[in-house]
């Protein structure tokens, strides 16, 4: 949840045309920045988190007190290493930790805007985020990058900004949310709108938020991380703290319990509606719907180098949606490479220390920006 | 730097966009992109290949010549490279005209089952030939359409694929192949580089 301490926040003077018609004015855009921008302002990389993710992508994140989501990747001499490159991350709006979002008050009614809030959509997201470009003076980035939901972010703002990064890396994503993935968010969605406590979105106080919706979201949208053999493989039948089945429904196996935790420490990080908002601009993501069905329309403007990378295991995005995105780039001759990462950790294997995927994503990066 | 890719670097003119099909490493494209300044990109089946051309900065895509060639647009590359490849391949017939159909021209190498030595081994001892442009045993070799320099320089022929330029290639002597020397290049060179376009 929004807690207001260590959090940096730009307000956008600038009004902002939504997908939905509806226009929001001198909004919030919080962030976090790591490593420094050099003289020449050549070295930004602008990073997107996913569904769940935030601003704070190494170190310790200071509201949560845990490591940043992707501390496997970003950080000193990592593969997006601080030392050389100037990296900036912003919460997505619609999100919940600081950027405008349902949990902030509605000045028509001075309580929380719920789902009085406008939908969003990627493309709001990173048009929003635009704003950070010249609010620390960047003509070009050097790298834009993400996993996920932030590979969908990537994808959108070289689209839409066809000349401010040099290098573009979508990762485990897809251009277009398939059926499947729909399903599963809805599903979550579904489970959030269940619990008594969400009352059409309109809950404020601590005690009656819609925990255990969220939670079961939260549960179902997990499985779809990980991969069968990695479940397999970690869990198995395994149970948990006890020497029998128990003939009850209680957690007997581990992975029930390990379901459980992770419901339930996600419900003291998020926020529920914004739950429903970010994964309702996932579903609405179809790049190639925005250029008439052509995919290759949507980069035909940009001389990026671009670098696509998936994973054996991942499920959710798997490796032919990425390749439909290189595919797209290569009927117009743009710069791409491709690899797909040996991995049995399953779409999170972007989030995770899977060695292969962060030398990849080094030498990419390295090796551009000597060329640069 | 092997004398093939040096070869190979001589039919290619400066500024040219070249895709090297099956380019391993990325030696020869290394060695392309500093001496050619040339516009390239690779296509790779292995993902430690794929890792290593990475490593060197290079562009590559993960893929099977077999399948994902057909994602490149019609003549979208000046040069197409298919180095030594072109027999593991199963049907190298496919390849061939992908390889014509996404480059303005192709350049394709082929170890030649002709050369003197793997006749000489089949002759005498009766087992598969192994040399050291063929260094696999007949059950774990890649290599499941060998080909001749006669072979390839007929089937181009018969299938209306003009030739620029043809060199046989022997103990790091390049020599052109014709109509009247090719029994003998057939016997006396290890491979063969073809520059082709249709």
């Amino acid at each position: 949840m929004n807690t207001e301490n260590n959090i940096k926040t730009l307000i956008v003077k600038k009004p902002l045309k939504l997908d939905c018609g509806k226009t929001i004015n001198e909004f919030p855009i919080a962030y976090e920045t790591y490593g420094s921008l050099n003289k020449k302002k050549d070295n930004a990389i602008l990073v997107f988190h996913a569904l769940t993710g935030d601003q704070f992508v190494t170190g310790l994140n200071p509201v949560t007190k845990k490591d940043g989501w992707w501390s496997y990747a970003v950080g000193p001499d990592k593969a997006i290493d601080t030392k050389k490159y100037f990296v900036i991350c912003a919460n997505v709006i619609g999100g919940c930790m600081g950027s405008f979002g349902p949990s902030h008050e509605d000045p028509n009614t001075g309580t929380a805007f719920g789902t009085n809030f406008p939908v969003i959509t990627i493309n709001d997201m990173v048009n929003a985020q635009y704003n950070l470009l010249d609010h620390f003076g960047i003509d070009k980035l050097f790298s834009i990058a993400g996993g996920s939901m932030g590979g969908m972010q990537v994808l959108q703002f070289i689209s839409n900004f066809p000349d401010k990064a040099k290098t573009v890396i979508p990762i485990a994503c897809t251009s277009s949310h398939s059926a499947q993935n729909i399903a599963f968010n809805e599903l979550g969605r579904q489970a959030i709108a269940a619990d008594s406590n969400w009352k059409n979105g309109n809950y404020s106080s601590e005690d009656t938020i819609p925990n255990k919706g969220l939670a079961v979201a939260r549960m179902a949208a997990h499985i779809t991380y990980l991969s069968k053999k990695g479940l397999q493989e970690k869990f198995g039948r395994k149970l948990q703290e006890r020497e029998d089945l128990k003939f009850g429904f209680d957690a007997d196996f581990q992975i029930e319990s390990y379901l459980r935790y992770q419901g339930s420490v996600f419900v003291d990080r998020f926020d529920a509606n914004s739950y429903l908002y970010i994964t309702r601009a996932m579903d609405y993501f179809d790049l190639a719907k925005q250029f008439k069905g052509n995919l290759s329309d949507a980069f035909r403007a940009t001389r990026a180098k671009f670098f696509i990378i998936s994973f054996t295991s991942d499920w959710l995005y798997p490796t032919q949606e990425n390749k439909d995105i290189v595919i797209a780039l290569n009927s117009i001759g743009a710069d791409v490479g491709f690899v797909e990462i040996e991995s049995d950790k399953g779409h999170d294997s972007f989030l995770l220390d899977v060695p292969d995927f962060l030398n990849a994503l080094k030498n990419f990066l390295d090796k551009s920006y000597i060329e640069n | 730097m092997k004398n093939e890719f040096q070869v190979i670097a001589e039919l290619i003119e400066k500024d040219k966009k070249v895709l090297d099909v099956g380019c391993g490493d990325g030696t020869l494209m290394e060695f392309l992109k500093n001496n050619k300044k040339t516009n390239i990109r690779g296509l790779e089946i292995s993902k430690n290949k794929v890792q290593e051309c990475i490593a060197k900065g290079l562009t590559v895509i993960e893929g099977n010549a077999e399948k994902d060639l057909t994602q490149f647009p019609d003549k979208s590359f000046d040069y197409v490279v298919l180095s030594q490849t072109l027999q593991a391949f199963l049907n190298p017939e496919l390849v061939i005209n992908e390889l014509l159909r996404v480059g303005k021209k192709a350049i394709v190498t082929i170890p030649n089952f002709g050369y003197w030595r793997i006749r000489l081994h089949l002759l005498l001892k009766g087992t598969m030939p192994i040399t050291k442009t063929l260094p696999d045993e007949w059950y774990n070799t890649p290599n499941i359409h060998m080909c001749s320099i006669k072979d390839f320089f007929h089937f181009v022929k018969s299938r209306n694929i003009k030739i620029f330029k043809s060199l046989a290639i022997n103990n790091q002597n390049a020599s052109i192949i014709n109509d009247s020397n090719l029994t003998i290049k057939n016997f006396f060179a290890d491979l063969g580089i073809f520059l082709i376009e249709k």
